[in-house]
């Protein structure tokens, strides 16, 4: 945020920090280790707030749970933040010190009343009252989130809403203050430092900025293209009109993983060309015309992660991959070659240089050897005397401001895309669970007592309108497609919201249910809401 | 230099006073509120422990650490007593001695420390026979020591040592509990509950020789609170709580610690990065765990990384879909 794409504190912060919004989250089961942090907070004293429409076994640790509409994030926070600046409660010296906007804000937060934002996110007005006031009062706080903030087609003014509110408080940019994305995958952190985005080179530098471009031309000797390049939801656009005919897919499974999977494999198998580089002949190789097999890049080969707080750890090789799996730096390296480039065959290392050399501002003081005696470094690191750096954004606090202040961004509540209705009565928001992992192509080989399978999870008074009981087999569809599913009575939810994962996909492929109307500033498609028609397939005995 | 409206920076706290006291007569000086046993470490000096770890609140448990406090009516335990200004210690008296060896050799005679890192060698430096309390009594029936009432005792049998042995619990695919091999330390309690994990799916339960770890209810695990995330295996200092890789290579003989290799990386699930020191014998992982000393960790980890790695082991598994043939 702020030109860096990056969480802003430490975990060590949400131990000492006042108050934490936990939103959009359940990292009790996505991101345990971090919760332990928390929990250090929480019996420290931190207030701990969790927005979630589900009571979440994170929420269970809360001292407010606010159980909000799915969908309604925006109107939350536009809600606290007017309640906040018609209370006096607003950091006025840091928002005319660090940041621009503010009045256009303010105007167009006025029409989110208490009254409003009750109706908007079914959340008391007194609470969200009571929530906006003990933020914007407390001496520290922090707001973290995950992808029930970023698995909306409103993804990004999700997250500028939250951004918003720290602004707003002055929480950030200080020690214990600020916002942070929890990242769902080891190293989705990493592939943004490295440039693995569509719009960013290496050290999250703007591809549309010529001086910038330049300076890479200038290093690879080759002209690089002056717009963004397409996030993974545009490539599929351009697939379906026939704009992109060949692709590399290595290491992702997005005929399992991606909203509206039918649709998904459809485009994969219309392609002329599609290889795919995997560690397993996962839904997606199996319709690969080439499969590269390649090794598991976190224990069969070297080279660096980044985490949550920005910090920067090797990983190492320490077994040996099967036979004929191959180190993904060696697979590309051949494939250049075959296409007419010759980029030698390069050690992770021997790379890991070459972008602290073009990203100096950014990695230039981590080398191999103090990332191995530091225990790994927090971005940035400009140079070899520099310790890395814990929470970010100082400068928004230095009088006169260094760089560009903080711009308020404008928002407005949208809700999901996709709204119950007579056909499709109930809302399906999908998530994941404590023991397994995404599609389960790592998880689902190992021997967890808690797996049970995938479910469609309900409330008690929904299953009592459905006349089914634990177990029971009910078919859930909307407008894309149908699985068959046990139910499981969860008291987590509320009348009218089912909850599913995509965690067993080759029995229950959960996301042929998914709507993939997406975020257009993100590519993030709708995980977290759309419509379902749910119909009990055995009704059981005395159910009614 | 530059100004900042306020202050940004993490607050600091009031240093913390030095205070000068003896250690075997040799005078050390430490900050305000280091244990004893830190200060003996910081100069060397090795004191024993069971119960007591750098990442969990100390429960006093074991009384292994006792060291004697100049003017003290009794022995202090050295891993949460703290310095004192002027305080006389001595760590290798005629009664810490004596009081080491009396634990030592009551826990040897009563429980299994075939598997506690260590212990042959301390029993031998303390000089203890736990031999001389007699054959270990065998061991009870599987859920006898779990019915146990509190307040009622057997009466001693004059032909045995009395021991805490029990079958072994095993009772789902990733850890088993030993409790012939359990010395009461607490650890995993601890990890289990407020220090780290705080899932609360074990406690202590039962009084004086009778008590034990235990579920609630004494259930097996799969009907527990317990969320596998093995934390109590990673702090468990005699082996009681092992997971089930290890558990069945050693049973079949195969566990071999000088084969093994331990190369620490990252683990490959979510973001937040943790630490795993993979233990790999015969290009199989074999154990994960986390180095106490992390700063994201502190050894903890959640039931994928401790367990969730199947999927890159070589040969054969039960499921050939998720696992690749080597």
């Amino acid at each position: 945020m702020f030109g860096a794409g990056g969480g802003t504190n430490s975990y060590a912060e949400v131990e000492e920090t006042d108050v934490v919004f936990l939103w959009g989250s359940n990292a009790r089961a996505a991101h345990p280790i971090w919760f332990h942090h928390l929990l250090k907070g929480v019996r420290n004293g931190t207030r701990l707030y969790v927005m979630d429409p589900r009571r979440t076994d994170s929420a269970k640790w809360a001292d407010v749970w606010m159980g909000l509409n799915v969908g309604s994030d925006v109107a939350l926070s536009n809600t606290m933040a007017r309640e906040i600046i018609h209370a006096g409660l607003a950091h006025a010296a840091f928002i005319a010190n660090g940041t621009t906007g503010f009045d256009v804000y303010r105007a167009a937060v006025e029409p989110y009343t208490l009254d409003v934002g009750e109706q908007l996110t079914g959340i008391p007005a007194a609470a969200i009252r009571e929530a906006a006031h003990t933020f914007a009062t407390a001496d520290k706080a922090m707001i973290c989130w995950t992808l029930g903030i970023t698995e909306h087609h409103n993804a990004v003014d999700n997250v500028l809403s939250l951004i918003n509110l720290c602004l707003l408080t002055g929480h950030v940019g200080r020690w214990a203050c600020g916002c942070n994305p929890l990242r769902g995958q080891n190293n989705v952190q990493g592939g943004g430092d490295m440039g693995a985005i569509p719009n960013r080179l290496p050290g999250f530098q703007d591809i549309l900025d010529p001086a910038v471009r330049a300076a890479f031309e200038r290093h690879w000797g080759v002209p690089i293209q002056p717009t963004y390049g397409k996030n993974l939801t545009e490539m599929l656009h351009a697939m379906e009109h026939g704009k992109i005919t060949a692709l590399l897919c290595a290491g992702e499974n997005p005929v399992q993983s991606d909203a509206d999977g039918n649709k998904v494999a459809r485009l994969l198998g219309g392609l002329d060309h599609l290889v795919v580089q995997e560690i397993f002949l996962t839904k997606t190789a199996q319709l690969a015309h080439v499969v590269l097999p390649a090794t598991a890049s976190w224990c069969e080969a070297d080279g660096t992660v980044t985490n949550s707080e920005r910090r920067v750890q090797r990983v190492r090789k320490a077994k040996e991959p099967p036979a004929g799996a191959r180190d993904e730096l060696w697979i590309l390296a051949e494939l250049a070659r075959r296409l007419g480039t010759d980029l030698g065959n390069p050690t992770a290392e021997e790379l890991w240089n070459e972008f602290r050399t073009v990203a100096p501002a950014f990695a230039g003081g981590m080398s191999y050897a103090r990332l191995e005696s530091l225990g790994g470094i927090q971005w940035p690191c400009p140079d070899e005397s520099h310790a890395g750096e814990t929470f970010l954004h100082g400068r928004l606090w230095e009088t006169p401001v260094r760089g560009r202040p903080a711009p308020f961004s404008v928002v407005e509540h949208a809700g999901p895309a996709e709204q119950p209705d007579a056909a499709y009565p109930f809302l399906l928001t999908t998530g994941r669970r404590l023991e397994s992992y995404n599609t389960g192509v790592q998880t689902g080989g190992y021997a967890s007592p808690l797996h049970y399978g995938e479910t469609v999870d309900m409330s008690p008074e929904d299953a009592v309108m459905l006349g089914c009981a634990d177990g029971d087999l009910a078919r859930v569809s909307s407008r894309r497609g149908e699985v068959t599913a046990p139910v499981r009575i969860d008291r987590a939810l509320r009348a009218g919201l089912v909850f599913m994962t995509f965690h067993f996909p080759d029995s229950v492929d959960t996301n042929v249910l998914t709507n993939d109307q997406y975020d257009p500033k993100s590519g993030t498609a709708e995980f977290k809401a759309c419509a379902v028609r749910i119909e009990a397939l055995v009704a059981s005995v005395g159910a009614r | 230099m530059t100004t900042t409206l306020i202050s940004i920076e993490r607050p600091t706290r009031a240093p913390k006073k030095p205070l000068a006291f003896t250690i075997d007569g040799r005078a050390v000086t430490v900050e305000e509120g280091t244990t004893i046993l830190a200060a003996c470490r910081t100069i060397g000096i090795e004191i024993p422990t069971l119960c007591f770890l750098e990442t969990l609140r100390p429960v006093n448990a074991c009384r292994l650490c006792v060291v004697e406090v100049e003017g003290a009516r009794v022995l202090a335990p050295s891993c949460s007593r703290t310095a004192e200004a002027g305080m006389v210690v001595y760590t290798k008296s005629a009664r810490v001695i004596h009081a080491r060896r009396l634990v030592l050799e009551f826990l040897a005679s009563s429980v299994d420390l075939s598997t506690t890192p260590g212990m042959a060698e301390l029993l031998a430096e303390y000089d203890c026979k736990p031999e001389r309390y007699g054959p270990p009594k065998p061991h009870a029936l599987a859920g006898e020591r779990d019915a146990a009432i509190a307040g009622h005792h057997a009466a001693p049998d004059p032909d045995f040592a009395a021991t805490v042995g029990q079958p072994v619990m095993v009772d789902n695919d990733l850890y088993v509990r030993d409790y012939a091999k359990c010395v009461l330390c607490y650890k995993c309690v601890e990890a289990c509950g407020a220090d780290h994990q705080n899932s609360f799916a074990i406690a202590v339960a039962g009084r004086g020789f009778n008590a034990r770890i235990s579920t609630e209810m004494a259930v097996p695990l799969p009907d527990s609170a317990c969320v596998y995330c093995g934390n109590c295996i990673a702090v468990c200092p005699t082996g009681a709580l092992m997971a089930k890789p290890e558990f069945d290579m050693r049973a079949a003989g195969s566990w071999n610690i000088e084969a093994q290799t331990t190369t620490d990386t990252i683990c490959p699930y979510c973001g937040v990065g943790c630490t795993l020191s993979l233990h790999v014998q015969d290009n199989t992982i074999v154990k994960a765990t986390s180095p106490l000393e992390n700063s994201i960790t502190l050894g903890n980890l959640c039931v994928k990384g401790r367990f969730g790695w199947q999927y890159v082991q070589p040969g054969p598994s039960a499921d050939s879909a998720t696992t690749r043939d080597g």
